[in-house]
This record gives C-alpha cells, sequence and structure tokens, in this order.
C-alpha cells in the first residue's frame, strides 16, 4: 500500500511515473477523510490547497525536476503559519486567524515540493503534554483510541503513525517532538536549537522552540530535515553553520561509537522499560558501539528549571494576543482593561493561563532572582555538564518517556505529574541539543521510544545512529492495528 | 528660592536617522497614511521575528565615540513588558542591565561662559511605540502603528544640571551633536527629538538628593525650560508648606505651563524586564569600532575650538558658527573666498545679517537665497571700501530678494562709495553753504552739531560718501578756512 511506502520509495514511484503526486495526495486526503474521525489528528484539512501543489508538483516533475519531496504529501503542525490558511495554535485565540505569510519552515517544504494536506491538532500554544489542552478537543492515540498521542505535536504524530501522511511537522519545546514520537511508534527530530528557523512558528518559549520533523524512518526524517535545515536571515537565532548531507551520512558503520548511559536516566526507571533499552543497546553493541556510563548530576534540576525559564518567556511572548489586532476578541468590550481581560479569560484555555502566570510571576520584581535568574544559572550549568560529557562519548541514549502512552484524562487535573514526563527529554531543550526518538519495543502494547542525545549539530550522528539501528531491527515498521 | 538646589538629570529619545525600523524592514519616514508603513513584525503578528538594524548599532556606536563613552563590546536587548494598544507586542524591546553605549560627558558652556561637564551615565538602543488616536473617531480610539518599531537612542544624563536653564543648554548641545552626526533629524515637531526631565530640589549644601519626579515627553526647549521651572517652584513651595514631594511620572501642559501627576510610584507598571530570547546579545567587535572612529566628523567642541584658534574668533562667535555643520560650513566657504583675514567680518555678516535674514523667511542654512561665495564677494566690497557698511546692507537686501551679485546690484543702483575728495568737498560746501545758522553755532562751540553735518553730507550722497574721508574733510571744513 502506498502509505506504507517510505519518502524514498515513494519519490522512486513518483520519478518512474507509477503513481502522480496528485494520486498520491488523494490517497492519503482519502485516508484523512477516513480515519482522521477516530484520531481527531488533523484539524484543518487543506485538501484543494494540497492538489493544486500536488499538480503543480507533477509538472514540476514532467518538466525534468527531481527533487527528493517533490510531489510528496506532508502535515503541518497548526504552529506554522501557512499563508492563506487557519492557523490556529490549537486555541480558540487564534480559531479566526488565517496567517497571511508561510513560516520559513513551510516556505522551504513547498519550495521543495511537499505537498500540504492540512494543519494538524496540537496542545494549546504547544503546552501539553498529552494534546489534551487543544481547543479543538484531544487526540486519539492510533495504538488505543482511549489513550492520548503526546504532546504537544499529538496530531503530527497521531496522523504520522496512522499513515495520514508519509511525514509531519511538529515543534519541540520540551519533548513535543520526542514525547509523541515515541507514544505514537514513530521517529521524530529535534533538531540544535537554530538548525532549522523559527520564523513563522508561533513561539511558546523562544529559546526552548524548534522546529523538526515525524516520519516513520530515520531515513525519511533526514530527506525533511535536509529541505528544513538551514540559515534564516529572518530569525537571529538560526544559525548560520553549513547543513551536511544527511543522507550521505546514514550507512556510516558504527563501529567504535562511543554510546554514554546517564546514570540519571536510568536511576528509578521501570523495569520493562528498562530492558526494551538493554535490548536496543544489545543491538548498538553488535554494531560495534561501546557504551560509557556519564553522569550530569543538575539533570535531575531540569524539570522545575523548565517550568520556571518556559513560562516566563511565553507570558512575554502571548501578551500580542491581546484581541486588539487580530484574533479572539470578546463581545462588547466596556473598555480597554475589559477588552484585554475579556478577550485573553475567553480566548485562552486553562493551562496556557496557568503558564502565563506562573511566568508573570517568577519574572516578578523581588522574585525575578530567586526564579529566572537562578533557573538561567541552573541551565547553563546543565549545557556545560552536558557539553562536558560529549568529550567522552559520541551520543547519548536512554528513554524517551518513563510510560506509555497514558488513558486520555487521567493527568489532566495534576499538571505536576503531566510536567513530569518530560522529565527526559527538557534537558536537551535546555542545552539547544539535538535529540531523536524512536521505537524500540512495546510495553503492554504500546510503543515505547529510544532517545537519542547528541552534541549541537550533530543530527547527521543521531541519524546514522539511527538508521544503522533501523537496519538491524523493525520496530519502526510497526503500524497500529487498523492503520497498516 | 536662594536656599534651594535644582537637581536636573535627562532622558533624552533621539529617533535615529535610519531608512526602515530598528527590527523590520518598513520604512520610518514621517506623516505616511495610518498603518501604511507597519508590516507583520511592527504589528506583532504571530510567528514573526525581530531582526536588528545594523545601521541603528551603527549609529549607537557613532554617538558613543563622540561622547567619549565605551561602547560595550556586549549589550542585551531586553524586553520591557506592559499591556498598551499603541505597544502591540506587548513589550518594547529595549536595553536594560547592559546598554550599548556607557559611562560619557559632554561640555556645557554656562551664562557666565565658565563650562561645565554633564556626564551620561548611558545611552541604548530601543523601538518606539505607535500612536494612539483619539480625535475624529466616536466611541473609538485608532492605532497607528507607523511609529512603531521605528529606533531610539536613549540618552540618559547623570543629575548633573543645576537649573532648567542648565537642562536647556545640555539638550541643546545633545541636539547639535546627533545631527553632526547625522544620526537623527532633530525634528523636535515631529517627535525625533524629545525627553524626560527628572527634577528634584534640596536644601542647599545637603548631599542627598531630594525625591524626584519625572516629567514626561518634552519636545521643545522651551517646554523643557518651563516645564522644569514650574516643577521646582512647585516641589519647594510644597515642602515649604510642609508637605513632601513624591516620587511619581507628571505630564506637562504645554497650555497652561504647569506639570500634572500621571502616575505615582505605587501605581508604577512591574515591567518584568528580561533578555529577550529572539535576539542574540550585541556583539561589537573593536575593528568596527575602530572604523566608526574613522568615519566621525569633525564635533562640535573640536570645530568652535579650530575656528577660536585659526580665525581669532571668540569663543561666543565661535559656538554659534559650530552649532550645525550646515552653518559652519556656510561659514568657511565665506571665510575660503573672502581670506581668513576678513574671518571676524564673515562671523559678524553669518551671524547678523544672514541669520536674521534666515530667520525672517523661516529657511535652514541650506536653503539660503545668498550663497557663500555670493555673500563673499559682498565682503570684500566693503574691505575695498567700494561701498560702506551700511550701503553694503541694502545690497544684501537686495542679493537675498532679487538674486544676484553685489557688483552687479552696486553698479546697476549707483551705489559704489564716493572717495572722491573732489565730490565729497563739493557736498560738503553746499551743505555749508545751505545752513549757515548751523554752521555758525558749530563754530562757535556746539560741537555736537557735528553729527548734523555728516547726516546732511551722507544725505545730499545718497549714503554713498566714503565715511571716514568724510569725517576728515567735514572736521577740516567746519573748523574754518
Amino acid at each position: 500500500m502506498l502509505h506504507n511506502r517510505s519518502i524514498g520509495e515513494l519519490a522512486d514511484l513518483l520519478a518512474k511515473k507509477q503513481v502522480s503526486s496528485v494520486e498520491l495526495t488523494r490517497h492519503f486526503l482519502d485516508r484523512i477523510e477516513r480515519l482522521n474521525p477516530a484520531l481527531n489528528a488533523v484539524i484543518t484539512p487543506t485538501a484543494e490547497l494540497g492538489l493544486a501543489a500536488a499538480a503543480v508538483a507533477d509538472r514540476r516533475r514532467s518538466s525534468g525536476e527531481a527533487a527528493p519531496l517533490l510531489g510528496i504529501p506532508l502535515i503541518h503542525k497548526d504552529i506554522f503559519c501557512t499563508h492563506g490558511v487557519r492557523t490556529s495554535c490549537g486555541s480558540r485565540m487564534l480559531d479566526n486567524f488565517i496567517a497571511p505569510y508561510d513560516a520559513t519552515v513551510v516556505e522551504r517544504l513547498s519550495v521543495a515540493g511537499a505537498v500540504m494536506l492540512g494543519k494538524a491538532n496540537m496542545d494549546e500554544f504547544a503546552m501539553g503534554s498529552s494534546n489534551e489542552t487543544s481547543f479543538y478537543g484531544p487526540v486519539k492515540n492510533p495504538w488505543d483510541t482511549s489513550k492520548v498521542p503526546g504532546g504537544s505535536s499529538g496530531g503530527s504524530a497521531a496522523a504520522t503513525a496512522a499513515r495520514l501522511a508519509p511525514f509531519a511537522t511538529g515543534t519541540d519545546t520540551g519533548g513535543s517532538i520526542r514525547q509523541p514520537a515515541a507514544l505514537t511508534g514513530i521517529t521524530g527530530l529535534k533538531p540544535t536549537y537554530g538548525r532549522v528557523s523559527r520564523y513563522g512558528m508561533i513561539a511558546f518559549a523562544s529559546s526552548l522552540d524548534q522546529a523538526g520533523v515525524f516520519a516513520r524512518s530515520a531515513a525519511d526524517v533526514a530527506i525533511v530535515l535536509q529541505a528544513m535545515a538551514g540559515f534564516d536571515p529572518k530569525d537571529s537565532t538560526s544559525v548560520d553553520v553549513p547543513v551536511p548531507d544527511y543522507g550521505a551520512a546514514l550507512d556510516r558503520p558504527l563501529k567504535g561509537l562511543r554510546i554514554g548511559l546517564l546514570a540519571e536516566f536510568f536511576t528509578g526507571l521501570e523495569a520493562r522499560n528498562r530492558a526494551l533499552i538493554e535490548n536496543a543497546l544489545q543491538v548498538y553493541r553488535r554494531l560495534g558501539a561501546v557504551t560509557v556510563e556519564v553522569s550530569l548530576p543538575h539533570l535531575p534540576l531540569s524539570v522545575p528549571t523548565y517550568y520556571v525559564v518556559a513560562p516566563a518567556e511565553c507570558s512575554s511572548n502571548l501578551s500580542r494576543f491581546d484581541g486588539v489586532r487580530f484574533g479572539y476578541r470578546c463581545d462588547d468590550p466596556k473598555d480597554l482593561k475589559d477588552l484585554y481581560c475579556r478577550s485573553r479569560g475567553e480566548g485562552f484555555g486553562a493551562e496556557v493561563k496557568r503558564r502565563i502566570m506562573t511566568g508573570t510571576y517568577v519574572l516578578s520584581a523581588g522574585y525575578f532572582d530567586a526564579y529566572y535568574l537562578k533557573a538561567q544559572k541552573v541551565r547553563q550549568l546543565i549545557t556545560d555538564e552536558f557539553r562536558a560529557a560529549f568529550t567522552q562519548v559520541d551520543v547519548l541514549i536512554g528513554p524517551t518517556t518513563p510510560t506509555p502512552a497514558f488513558a486520555i484524562g487521567a493527568k489532566v487535573d495534576d499538571p505536576i505529574t503531566m510536567y513530569l514526563n518530560d522529565i527526559y527529554t527538557i534537558g536537551a531543550n535546555l542545552a539547544g541539543l539535538p535529540g531523536l526518538s524512536m521505537p524500540c519495543g512495546l510495553i503492554d502494547g504500546l510503543p515505547m521510544g529510544l532517545q537519542l542525545i547528541g552534541p549541537h549539530f550533530s543530527e547527521e550522528r543521531l541519524l546514522n545512529a539511527a538508521h544503522q539501528y533501523q537496519m538491524a531491527s523493525d520496530w519502526h515498521s510497526l503500524a497500529p492495528r487498523g492503520y497498516e | 528660592m536662594s536656599d534651594w538646589e535644582v537637581v536636573v538629570g535627562l532622558e533624552i529619545h533621539a529617533q535615529l536617522a535610519t531608512k526602515s525600523k530598528i527590527f523590520s524592514g518598513a520604512a520610518t519616514a514621517y506623516g505616511a497614511a495610518p498603518n501604511s508603513q507597519a508590516s507583520l513584525v511592527d504589528l506583532a503578528y504571530p510567528g514573526v521575528l525581530p531582526v536588528l538594524n545594523a545601521e541603528a548599532v551603527r549609529m549607537a556606536v557613532k554617538f558613543g565615540l563622540s561622547i567619549g563613552a565605551e561602547v560595550a563590546r556586549r549589550s542585551i536587548f531586553a524586553r520591557k513588558n506592559y499591556f498598551y494598544p499603541d505597544l502591540p507586542k506587548g513589550y518594547q524591546i529595549s536595553q536594560y542591565e547592559d546598554p550599548v553605549v556607557k559611562r560619557g560627558s559632554l561640555k556645557i558652556v554656562l551664562d557666565d561662559g565658565s563650562v561645565k561637564t554633564i556626564g551620561i551615565t548611558r545611552a541604548h538602543l530601543e523601538e518606539d511605540a505607535g500612536k494612539s488616536l483619539h480625535e475624529g473617531l466616536a466611541h473609538a480610539s485608532g492605532i497607528d502603528l507607523n511609529r512603531a518599531g521605528t529606533p531610539l537612542l536613549e540618552i540618559v544624563s547623570e543629575p548633573d544640571m543645576r537649573s532648567a536653564k542648565e537642562a536647556v543648554a545640555y539638550m541643546k548641545k545633545v541636539h547639535t551633536l546627533v545631527r553632526y552626526l547625522e544620526i537623527c533629524d532633530g525634528n523636535m515637531q515631529e517627535g525625533s527629538f524629545r525627553c524626560d526631565a527628572n527634577v528634584s530640589v534640596r536644601p542647599r549644601g545637603q548631599e542627598k538628593f531630594g525625591t524626584r519626579a519625572e516629567i514626561k515627553n518634552l519636545n521643545s526647549f522651551r517646554f523643557v525650560e518651563k516645564a522644569i521651572q514650574y516643577e521646582v517652584a512647585r516641589q519647594i513651595e510644597l515642602i515649604e508648606s510642609g508637605g513632601k514631594v513624591l516620587q511619581e511620572t507628571r505630564l506637562y501642559d504645554s497650555d497652561k505651563h504647569e506639570t500634572r501627576s500621571m502616575r505615582s510610584k505605587e501605581e508604577a507598571n512591574d515591567y518584568r524586564y528580561f533578555p529577550d530570547p529572539d535576539l542574540l546579545p550585541l556583539e561589537i567587535d573593536p575593528a568596527f569600532v575602530a572604523q566608526v572612529r574613522t568615519s566621525l566628523p569633525e564635533l562640535p567642541d573640536e570645530k568652535a575650538a579650530r575656528f577660536a584658534a585659526d580665525f581669532g574668533l571668540s569663543p561666543y562667535d565661535a559656538g554659534v558658527l559650530s552649532a550645525s555643520r550646515e552653518l559652519g560650513a556656510y561659514f568657511e566657504a565665506v571665510v575660503a573666498k573672502a581670506g581668513p583675514s576678513h574671518a571676524k567680518l564673515a562671523a559678524n555678516w553669518v551671524m547678523g545679517e544672514l541669520s536674521s535674514a534666515l530667520n525672517r523667511d523661516g529657511l535652514d542654512i541650506d536653503a539660503s537665497r545668498v550663497a557663500p561665495q555670493a555673500l563673499a564677494g559682498l565682503l570684500a566690497r566693503i574691505v575695498d571700501q567700494t561701498i560702506s557698511g551700511k550701503i553694503a546692507k541694502d545690497v544684501f537686501e537686495a542679493m537675498w530678494s532679487e538674486g544676484g551679485d553685489a557688483d552687479s546690484i552696486i553698479a546697476a543702483k549707483g551705489l559704489k562709495q564716493i572717495s572722491d575728495s573732489g565730490a565729497i568737498d563739493a557736498a560738503i560746501d553746499a551743505v555749508m553753504a545751505a545752513n549757515p545758522a548751523q554752521l555758525a553755532e558749530y563754530r562757535s562751540g556746539k560741537d555736537k552739531l557735528f553729527g548734523f553735518f555728516v547726516g546732511q553730507v551722507m544725505k545730499a550722497t545718497q549714503g554713498k560718501a566714503n565715511p571716514a574721508q568724510l569725517n576728515e574733510l567735514l572736521k577740516a571744513k567746519l573748523g574754518g578756512p
């Protein structure tokens, strides 16, 4: 079936004219129509635009172009601005917002010939770990629709896992790509901070946000990253370092690869989770890698650090949603204050408000030093410890999440437990490091993720290591029942 | 009043003369249709990001170098958070703890001619807000975001000024400097150059500063002077009648010439400053600073010193003529033609007739109707005694209103000075013959009548008699045969 093909295979079929992009697009649009109602992964299908883009891609192919993503369908997380298409960020606040421009990620993928099928559901303003904070309702995990898909990029992950598109974009501020990738059994990459432009990506926490990719294999992720990565003059925090050929590095042998095992990741790790990781490490050892124990003493402070830094930035980033120029505006405001209070009060959901309030508090006079400044210091310590660890090892390997997907509703009333879901992923965001999650087995019939973290700008190495594992195992080709 | 000492510090906002905004590519020109110069970045659309305008940085560095300040190798953009409709992002990007320019100073000349150094604590880059429009809209307010994101250099002085006059002198000095550097057009009506004044009073001799009030948004030198004077009087009266000055922000009402409380310290916003994560720290390479240094023009003080030294001008004249680059250039062009030995004469004419003609017609020196070369041509005729200084004023007026050079006007109007002693003698004889009574009085000792005879001869010669020659000849003739 077309939807089980890799991006490479699809490109091959397109090149050989065995299928057209329009046909491919129809195939996936049809799947979205049939399967999405049970999942709620796609909130804004863009069939018309998609078919038109597919027709253009077909014409480009017939005029001799052969880019690897030319004519390949995708779904964008609804955090990326898409010209002329509603860009809601999962919020009532932007339910009426039609973006007047394309995010750089959207533009680059569009130039590469990728075809947008629709916009994916997400936690409101990317704040959540279960996709339950969305104004559009929760996303269901295709492996078990009573379970969450993870978040915040839950729609992108569920759609990719359910084969509603060959790949999807996501963003990762504290684990929002890696955690849902793990919980839905697919491969997700959060690149180095600055590797992919943030322009046009609605900001949650600017110093942590990074755009990335969901696909079903590391090889597919490599193809997509190739098109997304690179310096963007419109984003001052994007970094001007050359983009390597990610595909070319995939087949490098892993002999001698030094894998670091973080003591902090393994203490208290649930036995079945540990066993899955042990199995994966056995594969790596067979491939010639060696494992080294390392420790990052301050890593356990990453969750509290994150929940100071991220809310602080979000409290400021979300100030622009004031009911004045765009987005939700309350009915009949009495005066300016009423306009602000009710537009924001009615437009934002509970989790967003919680973080805005937390962030406002930690930046306030008298609390700034104790919270924000201290968090920045800890963040620096964690970054330094990662840096030191990478003088001894090439890649860190550990779990992506403590548990498999949990039941919808199970943690919504307990934000702290919800926040602890990101305990293994947040460190990479604080340090700006690239991280990848890929499936490494099942617990209770639900997928679990193996996380790889590398030094800055080591995406090549992470994709290589992930690809080699996927060549030697087949967890990544497992599909949820009903979506094969 | 004499028991109190006034303490003033100014925060000057100079709008930098960049073509585009500080964090977006939108134009900065004044007076465009509302919101026609607001890009998605200025409108704070979801997802957009700021990109720093390098030209604004170069201008800030220029300013820093010209006040002998330290240009920070690393400075930080911070967010100042507050809600207001003319602030689209809900925060202003500014610099807080680490400004780009630190610790400089400027010299001002006081009334008694002494020179005082005013410390400049810092100068930092920030973006301007938009404007709320309340007029002409029923039950609504409009917002014009054309100005949002316009680059500003906020120049913060030490509390070094001791009177409203000193504050104005300092503000004028900064005004002159930013225009010299071509980093600000200095247009105060359009708000390109404005200031907030921090004003307090303390008993003379007391070291501790009094509680200060901050007067916002003063956009003329006169308003600065008036507002400070009013505020000083208000504070003294308040304290002397047993009250206490509150730390607060006040607004100046330019119609009533008074200040009014806007908000107290307790009502002040908590701006929750923190480093803007969308912008990297601003790193300035010493090589860049060195390169900017070489591009600095001659600064006002340097020019004034040169005028005084090279042309023998008084410090006052040198100061006036160096107050703007354009005026200095005009003066130098006149001197270049007239010759340095006539610099004093040139200075008098530029500061006298030329300046009043410019003022009268509301023209800038660049738009002068008399070009420097033409003025020098006129001065040459004074020097060679073709015309008297008095006639020269008439010639200048003719040049100003009708154009043309001095020589052709002198020829056409027959204004050439009469230096022919025969002709002057004849005129004197005629006047003496026509006024026998006055002549008799003069000869009997009424010396004062000398002026009468001068006037009569001048009248007879239409003012063209060479004054020195006339004096000499007249004195001899009146004295009797």
